[in-house]
């Protein structure tokens, strides 16, 4: 290859990749290392962040603190809140995977024709804004709501007797699952459709009951499906504020919300900064576990 | 009483008729092959063997019992797909041993037989491989070591070769009659490659449109075609129009229109006036520069239209004054400096009159 051929080259790859670069660098780099220095700096007088550096008589200061650290390590109230999120979206995510797989099962197998309409249908609820959609929620769960009313005459019946759903944990769990099921679908979905069938055919010819055909065949190939939805339904549902916000009360609480707190109305950045920190190393990590256990699922 | 008993099986997708009434024996310890172009029915008719479709009509046996309604995990009867279908996250040895662990056999076992398995497809040394990491014919083995470690009664496959290059196609059909004769299994093969089947079948079903056009040894077969269709798709094979000009209970007599006449053995129930054609292979046919006339022979003059030399033989197609063109092959025995007939040299053409094979189907 000529020099001026590979200097071309280069020029190509980085006109390529420069965009999704530099908007990466922008949009999440300078963020993230930007939260990393708030973290350390000290909270301003009113709120906000303190200047870093100041000049007294002594001269100039650099005003870094581990205050803010301190203070999270040091109660107790914090790390519960985050194990408490960090279980929301636990049970998010096996609900997610329990309730997406017979769906993405379903549509991944079924003909051609039908299979187009099926993922329509899927990510039909896109077309809707977010928080219009668990506003909703917001009535279907509240006391006036028919299937409440009907719910809770079923318990009087059984003896159990009525149950407010709304501005309750289980109302934070259904509003998360109901957000998240189409990011468990879809990659679910991408990996099962491109089974092939003549696998299935094989292990039931060889003596497979469906049972065994499902754990044997149909779910270890689909594990890096399993790992890709567990990723995107995971990551924001630890994070989440809004869905809390709405449908959790006072009980409902994530640590998305108490970061929300500390920005907007504590205005205590340095330890919104820190929440926040927390926050990502944990998600960083547990995506980083779900990866390698995706690619020691070897797939071909 | 047979191994597998097909009766009067018919399968239909709609208005078509993939299979259509029928009924095959097959017995133990034979390799049988089903030969028929595509869309001939024989991967439906093997499907219904190893239960994935189940027939609209007949019903099939297998070691005397009625196995039409039988799920396939629950048949004694295993399959080479076409694609292999070997699990790709499992190792050589986990996707050989998969029939075993269905079964709950004891692991310890498990994996003696799996050795065993492995070395029988000389695969030893394969055992913590993934698929993906063989070549084609190490698959092929693979999957043939798979289907056959639990010993089932019959082994179905359905082109299993069809993906392999020539050189080695031929040495996995060698390896596969002699693993057939080891084990014993009656072995059921869909293939649509007629040489192929000649190769390694004891008996050889030919089908055509859904239907059974002739099941014999593969001898009888090419040298006994009873119709026009397994004379024409096994092999190649001359035709000529021709009509009954008188027959007695060994030789007829035919007319080839605008030609001559020729004699042929006597078929069965034929009569003066009988319209039918006349079968002949290349080889039977024989071409010189001169008459050279011989008892029992037919000959007629003709002109070189074009040859094709092939190596070991080269093939002329003759033109005959009536128009029709005649193939003849010539075995290039003599090494090296072969004089060839050129394209328009006049030459004649004959045939024993035995070799000739009147077709009425």
């Amino acid at each position: 290859m000529s020099a001026a051929a590979a200097r071309n080259r280069r020029i190509d790859k980085w006109l390529i990749s420069g965009p999704p670069l530099l908007y990466l660098v922008v949009f999440f780099a300078v963020p993230t290392l930007i939260m990393v220095v708030a973290s350390f700096r000290a909270p301003g007088e009113f709120g906000g962040l303190a200047p870093l550096l100041t000049r007294d008589e002594s001269g100039l200061h650099l005003n870094v603190t581990t205050d803010s650290y301190a203070r999270f390590f040091g109660a107790l109230l914090y790390t519960e809140l985050f194990l408490k999120s960090l279980g929301y979206a636990l049970i998010t995510t096996l609900l997610c995977l329990l309730l997406a797989y017979p769906l993405a099962m379903l549509v991944a197998r079924s003909s051609k024709r039908h299979r187009d309409l099926l993922v329509l249908l899927v990510i039909l609820p896109f077309w809707s804004n977010f928080l219009i959609r668990v506003y909703a929620w917001m009535i279907i769960l509240g006391p006036q709501s028919v299937f409440v009313a009907a719910f809770n005459a079923l318990l009087e019946w059984l003896g159990i007797g009525p149950v407010r759903l709304l501005f309750t944990p289980f109302a934070v769990v259904i509003g998360l699952v109901y957000v998240h099921l189409p990011f468990m679908v879809l990659p679910l979905y991408a990996n099962l459709e491109k089974h092939d069938p003549a696998l299935l055919d094989a292990a039931q010819d060889l003596g497979a009951s469906a049972w065994q055909r499902f754990w044997r065949v149909t779910f270890p190939l689909s594990l890096p499906g399993v790992f890709a939805g567990a990723a995107l339904v995971f990551i924001p549902a630890f994070g989440i504020f809004a869905i809390p916000d709405i449908l959790g009360g006072t009980t409902g609480i994530m640590i998305g919300n108490v970061i929300k707190q500390q920005f907007l109305d504590t205005r205590d950045w340095p330890f919104g900064s820190v929440l926040s920190m927390v926050l990502t190393v944990v998600a960083v990590l547990l995506a980083g576990l779900a990866a390698l256990l995706g690619r020691r699922t070897r797939l071909q | 009483m047979s191994l597998l008993e097909i009766r009067n099986v018919t399968r239909r997708f709609g208005d078509f008729v993939a299979v259509d009434d029928v009924s095959l024996r097959i017995e133990a310890g034979e390799f049988f092959c089903l030969l028929g172009p595509s869309g001939c029915g024989k991967t439906t008719l093997l499907r219904m063997v190893a239960g994935f479709d189940a027939p609209d009509g007949g019903s099939i046996w297998l070691d005397g019992k009625d196995m039409t309604s039988v799920a396939p995990e629950k048949r004694d009867v295993h399959t080479v797909f076409q694609s292999y279908a070997l699990f790709p996250h499992m190792t050589v040895a986990d996707n050989v041993a998969f029939p075993l662990k269905m079964a709950k056999i004891d692991p310890r076992e498990i994996r003696t037989r799996v050795d065993e398995a492995l070395e029988d497809v000389s695969l030893t040394g394969m055992t913590g491989r993934f698929p993906s990491e063989l070549s084609g014919g190490q698959r092929q083995r693979v999957a043939v070591a798979r289907a056959l470690i639990s010993r089932p009664k019959l082994l179905l496959l359905d082109e299993p070769l069809a993906a392999l290059d020539a050189k080695l196609k031929e040495r996995m059909q060698l390896e596969l009659i002699t693993l057939q004769r080891e084990v014993g299994i009656s072995f059921v093969y869909v293939t649509h490659d007629q040489q192929e089947a000649l190769a390694l079948a004891h008996r050889i079903a030919v089908m055509n449109l859904g239907r059974i056009e002739q099941v014999d040894e593969p001898a009888r077969i090419y040298g006994f075609p009873q119709n026009r269709f397994v004379a024409d798709f096994i092999g190649t094979c001359n035709i000529l129009e021709a009509e009954v000009v008188s027959a007695d209970r060994a030789r007829m007599r035919l007319s080839i229109p605008r030609l001559g006449e020729v004699n042929a053995i006597a078929v069965d129930a034929v009569k003066r006036g009988d319209k039918g054609v006349l079968a002949l292979r290349p080889e039977q046919v024989v071409i010189s520069p001169a008459l050279s006339p011989g008892v029992d022979e037919n000959h007629f003059a003709g002109k070189v239209f074009d040859f094709l030399y092939l190596g070991d033989v080269t093939v002329y197609v003759v033109e005959l004054p009536n128009g029709s063109r005649v193939e003849a092959m010539l075995p290039n025995s003599a090494p090296g400096g072969v004089k060839f007939f050129e394209p328009g040299d006049p030459v004649q053409i004959s045939w024993r009159i035995e070799s000739g094979r009147f077709l009425t189907a």
